[in-house]
This record gives structure tokens, sequence and C-alpha cells, in this order.
């Protein structure tokens, strides 16, 4: 289809206002607003015991889901890809792409459901070990939602190289861990590279399940996004729900930026 | 296999357990008590917005998602690889900071004067920042592998823009926009963090489902919320699967 | 020495081996010859213990390995495909078997060096696989499965990936390098050429089951049964005889015969045919012929003799050929 030159400008003014209008408008705003008072203001916005603790609380946050995800993510993709069928094969892969179509408030219910006070696992509250309102609930919010990432594009991958190189592996003598960490490992480390900075931006940038299993205390048991939150909804410190919601964009663009650059290098290694 | 025991595990922990607790909670006032809560006023009111808004912006970014998506695969200009990028920012973006976002040039503090906070409109546009992926990204692949043969020979064959456009190119994508806008729709109901801020949470005005639920936790009706939570996965599954059933049955008509 | 007693294997409800009994000479290069699916696959990768057997044994060098997973039974495996590790150089992919034993940095060096002159490949240890043809990939991966000096080399249609020239060198490169270094080596195919032209011993597989086993040429001219006898070349039917194309020899009815006398008295089978077609195929012409009967063969004559003739469509010949008892009367189930 050839479009006069009138309808293509036309289309092409109608897209990038679109874009313009809900995107980078809006994004630019918040950069002004949070940069314009000066770089000395926003470092005292980000670094304020809160934010701080804030800052903290993500990365602790981070640093027991990644790994486990890693870890088990990539033998999840093991299992499915080189463990054969078995029952229940069909059921698992529903489940592994559940987090994707569920809200994050349902998510934040269910985990109460299960270990909240009247639920399932609420004696464990009950012998003192606290879920709900505490770290360990929100580590498990957060590996709800992160769940998919690393098997989704390690599975891919590992179906693609197939098991040859590894039957070769064997046969000239190597155990079943040497294989796996001079073969098989080295074989899927784009694809657990990207996982894994899936696994990061969308573990940091979550909000609606943690904000109801955690106590919401500054200081103590905010990440950064219930911070931006708080900021700007109870205490009014709208500069610095936009200084911290900066910090959170920085992190996720430069997740996005790294995704970006490993595409490329996997297309031209 | 450990391995499979362990990987059964974890995800049964991390996602069965809590999913079939949540179900088990919902009933826990009994099939009657279940639909009490998911009748209730507030309810209703939500699930009102929520599904008159998503389906809104499931609308409005199936026709001007396919746009863009025209436009980055069929038109070229400087910046254009700068415009595709900024797809890929909603779906970066912690929904909090989206919602931000907005506010600021939406928000009570406008510099434009639009002041879209505590309005439908705002929620609005708060769901259509965060599903504007979906449907770009999904008709992109399907128009750039389409070949330009089928189209060009229809314009020697006579036919107008418009009748290619419908004939041709329609159909071909078809599938791409259905699946998109399903997605998106799906997405936009479960919406929270984005609408959260922008939104003011009026009952009955800019309420989604998700505040609902949330407020029925904070007031202590976890078993009302753990209903409604169901209420909203039930529609959420059943748009997923009616797509993934329309796409094989589209596999099926093509083959 | 390898011994397969009683080998049986299935997939689902397929029998890919059944009852499979054989041995494999120490020192001999054996050729696992049959069509796709008939079992030579399976049954070299049994020998591997790359599949696991539903019955029967596996003996390597007197040792039952039947139970033994691949990595302890000092086998040497080639694959069609060559199983490179991609993300390592030439080196490091001839040196895992060694690197992984923890043999000195400095050994392992000289070996590989060595084996790469050996194969051919010196100049490109520190090339990645796919900076390599197919045929360097494979000769790489025979270097890598010699490292770790195997007592038997096995290879799974290692020549099937490459093009014709490049297989053709290959075959006799590998014939040469069996003659020089004497690992016991089992080689499957499915090309009658390659097992007559490298092998000591044939082994003809079919529908998972043994059919012969012999040196190349006693497997082509004493063929056990038809399908053999099929396989290893083609056949054509004269009179109610099955013989080779080439053993067939024709003349004008009464007159003049080609360059060669026809064979002539008992042990000869002879009938009038009409040429349907004459091909011509530079050192060899295919003639077509049709008997009174309406059944149909093929002879191949050399070129000189068929010229001598000078036959074309429709001629009457009278064709005649050896009848070999012990394999003239099988019954061809070719089409």
């Amino acid at each position: 289809m050839r479009l006069s030159l009138p309808a293509r400008l036309g289309v092409r003014t109608v897209a990038l206002a679109y874009l313009a209008v809900l995107v980078a408008l809006p994004v630019g705003m918040v950069l002004q607003r949070a940069l314009a008072p000066g770089l000395a203001t926003f470092w005292a916005s980000v670094t304020t015991p809160a934010a701080i603790a804030a800052f903290n609380l993500t990365l602790t946050l981070l640093a027991i889901v990644v790994p486990l995800n890693v870890i088990l993510g990539t033998v999840t993709a093991l299992v499915l890809v080189r463990g054969g069928s078995f029952r229940g094969k069909a059921l698992l892969q529903a489940f592994l792409d559940l987090p994707f179509a569920v809200s994050p408030v349902v998510i934040g219910v269910a985990l109460i459901a299960l270990w909240g006070a009247g639920g399932w696992f609420g004696g464990l509250a009950d012998a003192g070990v606290r879920v709900i309102f505490a770290t360990p609930g929100m580590a498990l919010a957060t590996a709800f939602v992160t769940l998919p990432f690393v098997v989704r594009e390690v599975e891919p991958v590992l179906r693609e190289v197939g098991d040859e190189q590894e039957q070769a592996a064997a046969t000239l003598g190597a155990t079943g861990w040497q294989t796996f960490w001079r073969i098989t490992l080295p074989s899927i480390r784009w694809g657990l590279t990207y996982g894994t900075l899936l696994t990061v931006a969308r573990g940091l940038g979550e909000y609606g399940a943690v904000l109801l299993v955690s106590s919401n205390l500054p200081g103590v048991s905010q990440t950064l996004t219930l911070l931006v939150h708080a900021r700007y909804h109870d205490v009014a410190n709208t500069y610095g729900a936009y200084t911290a919601a900066t910090v959170l964009m920085g992190l996720s663009l430069a997740t996005l930026v790294a995704t970006a650059l490993l595409n490329r290098t996997r297309r031209h290694p | 296999m450990l391995a499979l025991g362990v990987v059964l595990l974890w995800v049964g922990v991390v996602v069965a357990l809590p999913l079939a607790a949540l179900a088990a909670l919902s009933v826990a006032d009994g099939p009657l008590g279940f639909v009490r809560a998911v009748t209730a006023p507030g309810s209703l009111a939500a699930l009102g917005t929520t599904l008159l808004l998503s389906v809104a912006v499931a609308l409005v970014n199936a026709v001007l998602g396919t746009v863009i998506a025209w436009v980055l695969v069929r038109d070229s200009f400087p910046g254009k690889r700068f415009a595709d990028a900024l797809i890929d920012i909603p779906f970066a973006l912690p929904t909090i900071v989206a919602s931000i976002v907005l506010l600021a040039l939406y928000g009570p503090e406008s510099p434009a004067g639009i002041h879209l906070n505590n309005t439908r409109a705002g929620v609005l546009v708060a769901l259509a920042f965060v599903t504007l992926p979906f449907v770009v990204r999904s008709v992109q692949p399907v128009l750039a592998e389409l070949e330009l043969d089928a189209e060009e020979a229809a314009a020697s064959l006579g036919a107008s823009n418009w009748t290619t456009l419908r004939l041709i190119v329609w159909p071909a994508i078809r599938p791409a926009v259905i699946s998109g806008t399903g997605l998106a729709f799906a997405r936009a109901i479960g919406e929270f963090g984005s609408v959260a801020l922008i939104g003011g949470n009026l009952p009955g005005v800019t309420q989604v489902t998700s505040q609902y639920i949330a407020q029925r936790i904070e007031v202590g009706d976890p078993t009302g919320a753990a209903a409604v939570s169901v209420t909203l996965l039930v529609i959420a599954f059943s748009v997923l699967a009616t797509l993934r059933l329309l796409a094989r049955g589209q596999r099926r008509a093509v083959a | 020495m390898i011994t397969v007693t009683g080998a049986t294997k299935r997939f689902g409800d397929f029998l890919a081996l059944d009852d499979v009994s054989l041995e494999i000479p120490a020192g001999s290069l054996t050729a696992l010859l049959g069509p796709s699916g008939s079992g030579k696959s399976t049954l070299l990768r049994a020998m591997a213990g790359l599949e696991n057997l539903d019955g029967g044994s596996v003996v390597i060098d007197g040792v039952d390995v039947t139970h033994v997973p691949p990595r302890r039974r000092g086998i040497g495996f080639v694959f069609q495909h060559y199983a490179a590790f991609k993300h390592m150089t030439v080196r490091d992919n001839v040196a895992f078997g060694l690197t992984i034993r923890k043999r000195p940095r400095a050994a392992i060096r000289a070996r590989v060096d060595e084996l790469l002159e050996l194969v051919g490949l010196a100049g490109l240890a520190e090339r990645y696989p796919d900076e390599l043809s197919g045929g360097q990939r494979q000769r790489m991966a025979l270097a890598r499965a010699l490292a770790v000096e195997p007592s038997v080399l096995l290879l799974d249609e290692p020549f099937g990936a490459l093009d014709a020239t490049v297989r053709a060198e290959l075959r006799a490169w590998l014939r040469r390098l069996h003659d020089e270094v004497h690992v016991t080596t089992v080689l499957v195919t499915h090309d009658q050429a390659e097992a007559l032209e490298v092998a000591d011993r044939v082994a003809v597989i079919h529908q998972g089951r043994v059919q012969q086993v012999d040196e190349p040429l006693a497997v082509y001219d004493r063929p056990a049964n038809a399908f053999v006898m099929g396989f290893m070349g083609s056949v054509a039917r004269v009179g109610d005889s099955l013989v080779r194309p080439h053993r067939i020899a024709l003349r004008r009815p009464g007159g003049a015969a080609g360059v060669t006398t026809p064979p002539h008295g008992d042990g000869v089978v002879t009938v009038p045919a009409t040429v349907e077609r004459v091909a011509r195929l530079g050192s060899e012409t295919l003639v077509e012929l049709v008997d009174e009967a309406g059944q149909r063969f093929v002879a191949r004559l050399p070129r000189d003799e068929a010229e001598a003739l000078g036959l074309a469509r429709g001629d009457s010949v009278e064709a005649s050929a050896p009848r070999d008892p012990a394999t003239a009367d099988f019954i061809d189930y070719s089409i």
C-alpha cells in the first residue's frame, strides 16, 4: 500500500503525537522536576535515611529472589526440556505462565490467604515466624511476579541447542556435573543473562503485591516503590516522590539498555 | 527425579498454594457469602468502572497501537529508533513510577493546566500507558513479515488503499491485533500501581476493582477481598483462554 | 573387541533391535550397513551406552559394560552433526577429555598438537568450530574422540552431513588413519559404496536384525538373502533368475555378439528381449530391456561393448547371464 504524502504524514503525526503525549512528555516532565532544583538537592532527597533504607530493602529482596530464580529457573528449564514427559507437565507449564495474568493485588491477597493470621500456614505467625508484614512475605510476593522470566528465557535456548554436545561430553568421560558446568551452562548463558535482567527489572518495580504484605513503615518495611507512593500520598512530599521515581526510572532504564545491548550481541556474536 | 521434586515444591509454594488458599478463602463464608461479596454495591461499582475503562483502553490501543506499529514498520523518519525505544518504557517502568510520571503532566501541578487527577480520564490515561506495548509489539513482527507483493498485486488489479487495507492487510494482522488487545485488556483489569495515585480511588467513579480489593483488606474483610479477587482472576483467565482458542481456530482455518 | 549378545531395544511400540548378536574383532574397521530405520544407529549407540538396552549385553574387551554409563566405557564417539562444543576453540574441544581428567597442562598441550597434526588441522587450534568447514569440524571431532585413547571408536554416519567430494576425501582419509592408529572402529553408514571402500568387515542390518556379517566383497558376491543382494548393489531379473546387471551380456539373435563372448551352456540363463531405452552414462551404458513376458530389467554394459552392438530402441536381442544357484532364486522384494 502506498499512502499519499499527506496521508503518510498524517498517520505519522498521529502516532508520534500519541507517543509524545503518553510517554515522552510525562517522563521528561518528571526528570525536569526532579533535576531542576540542582543535583545537590536531588542527592539530598534520595539519600535520606528512609530512602536509603528503602533502597537497601529493595536490594535485599532482589538478593533473595534473583539467585533463587537463576538456580531454580534453570533447573525448571532443564526439567521441562530434558526431562522427557511426566504427569503434570502441562499443569506445571500453566502455572509458570500464571504470574503474567494475575493482578498484583490479587497476589497480595493470595499470600495473606496462605501465610496470614487465619491462613493455611497461619500457624507460623503464632509460632513467631512472621511472613506477612515482614520481609519473607515481601520476598514471596517478589518471587511470585518474577517466577517466569528465567525459565521462559532459558527454555527455548536449551531446546535449540539440543543435547548432542552433552552426549559427546559424556562419551569423553565427563560426569553429570562436569557436563553441566562446562557444556550446558555456557550454552545457555545469553538466555540466562537476559532472564536475570528481566527478573531484576520486574522485581525492583513490584508495587501492588508488596504493598499488601508489607507493614509499610518508613525506614523499616518500605521498598523504593512503596517509598514513592508514601512520599506522594502520605506526606505530600511531591518533590521527594519525583526524585525517588527518578532513581527507580534510572535503574529500570539501565536494565532496559542492558537487555537491548545484550540482544544486539546475541545477533552478532 | 530430585530436580523435578524441587521444582514442583518451589512452584507449588510460590504460586500454586497461595492461589489455592485464595480460592478456599473466597468461599470461607460459603457460596452465598461469595456471591454477596461480589455483588456488594462497592464491588459492582468497581467492576463496572474497571470493565468499562479496560474495554475502552483496549480498543483505543487496538487502533492507535496498530497505527504506531504501521508507522514503525512502514515509515521512515529521523528519530524512528528513538520512537521505537519509547514503546518499551511502559514495560520497563515500575507501575507506581508510571503513576507519578503521568501525574507530573496531567496532575494538580500540570504545566499545561490539564488536571486529570481524580477523573476517569486520568485512569484511562494510566491504563493506556501501561498497555501501550501489548498491541504494538504484537502487530509489529507480523507487519514486518508481511510481504509487499500481495499488496502490490492488489494495487495492480485496481484496488484502492482502503480496499487493500480491508482485504489484504487487515486479515493478515487481525490475529495479532486481537491477541495484543486481549493481553492489554487482561492487564488493564488487574492494573493497580499506575492508577493508584492519579485515579484518586473515588468509589463509584474512579475506583477500580484492584483498589476495591485492597480496601477490603484494609477494613479487615479478607474473605470479601478473596471473593472479588477470584472473580477478577476468572475474567482474566477467560479472556486469555478465549484468545488461545481463537488463535488455534484461526490457525486451523488457514491450514 | 566388542561382543553384543541378544540386544533388544524398543521405542514405544517400535522394535529397533531384535535379539541382535554381533562380534567386532579387535583392531578391525567394521561397518554397520543398512537403510534408515534399520537399527544400525541404535546398535552403535547401545555399544556406546547412549541408549539403554531392554535386553541383552555388551562386552568391551572382556568387561561387561551393559549397565556402565558412556563416560566409563572407554569409547570414543563421533556424531553425524559433529556435536562440536561451540563456545570452545578447536584446541579446547580436542583437549576436553584430557582437561576433565585433570592431566597436566603441558601434557595436554603436547597431545592436542600431536592430534591436530594427525588430522591435518595443525594451524587451526585457536579457531572456533563455526569458523571451520564441515569436513574440518568432523576431523576435529575425531581428534577429540581419539585424545583420550579409547579402546573403541564409534562413528555414527560421520560423513552424512558433508557434500559428495568432501565425503569421498574423508572416507579415504579415515581408512588411512585407521591403518595408522589401529583402534577397533565401528562405522555406521547407509552407503554401501562407503562400506565396500573403507571397511574390513560389513554387518548388514535390516529391521533390527543382522542379515549378514562378512568381508565386504563376500557380502556383495555371496549375499545371504534378497535384501542384502538388493542393498549391496542393483539387481536385474532375467527370466526367473536374479543377477547383477553388469553380468548380463547382450547379442543380436543369430548375429554378431559384442566384444566379449556371452556365456552359454548350463548355469546360464538366456531370454529374448526388446530394447526399450539406451542411456549412455559416459563410461557405462544402461540398456533397459523388456522380455516376452513383459518383465523389465536393466543391463549395464561397458561403453565399447554397447557401441560395438549399436543398439537402438526396438531392437531385438538375446540377454544372457550366469546363474549363481546361491542367489538366483532369491525373491526380490525391492520395487
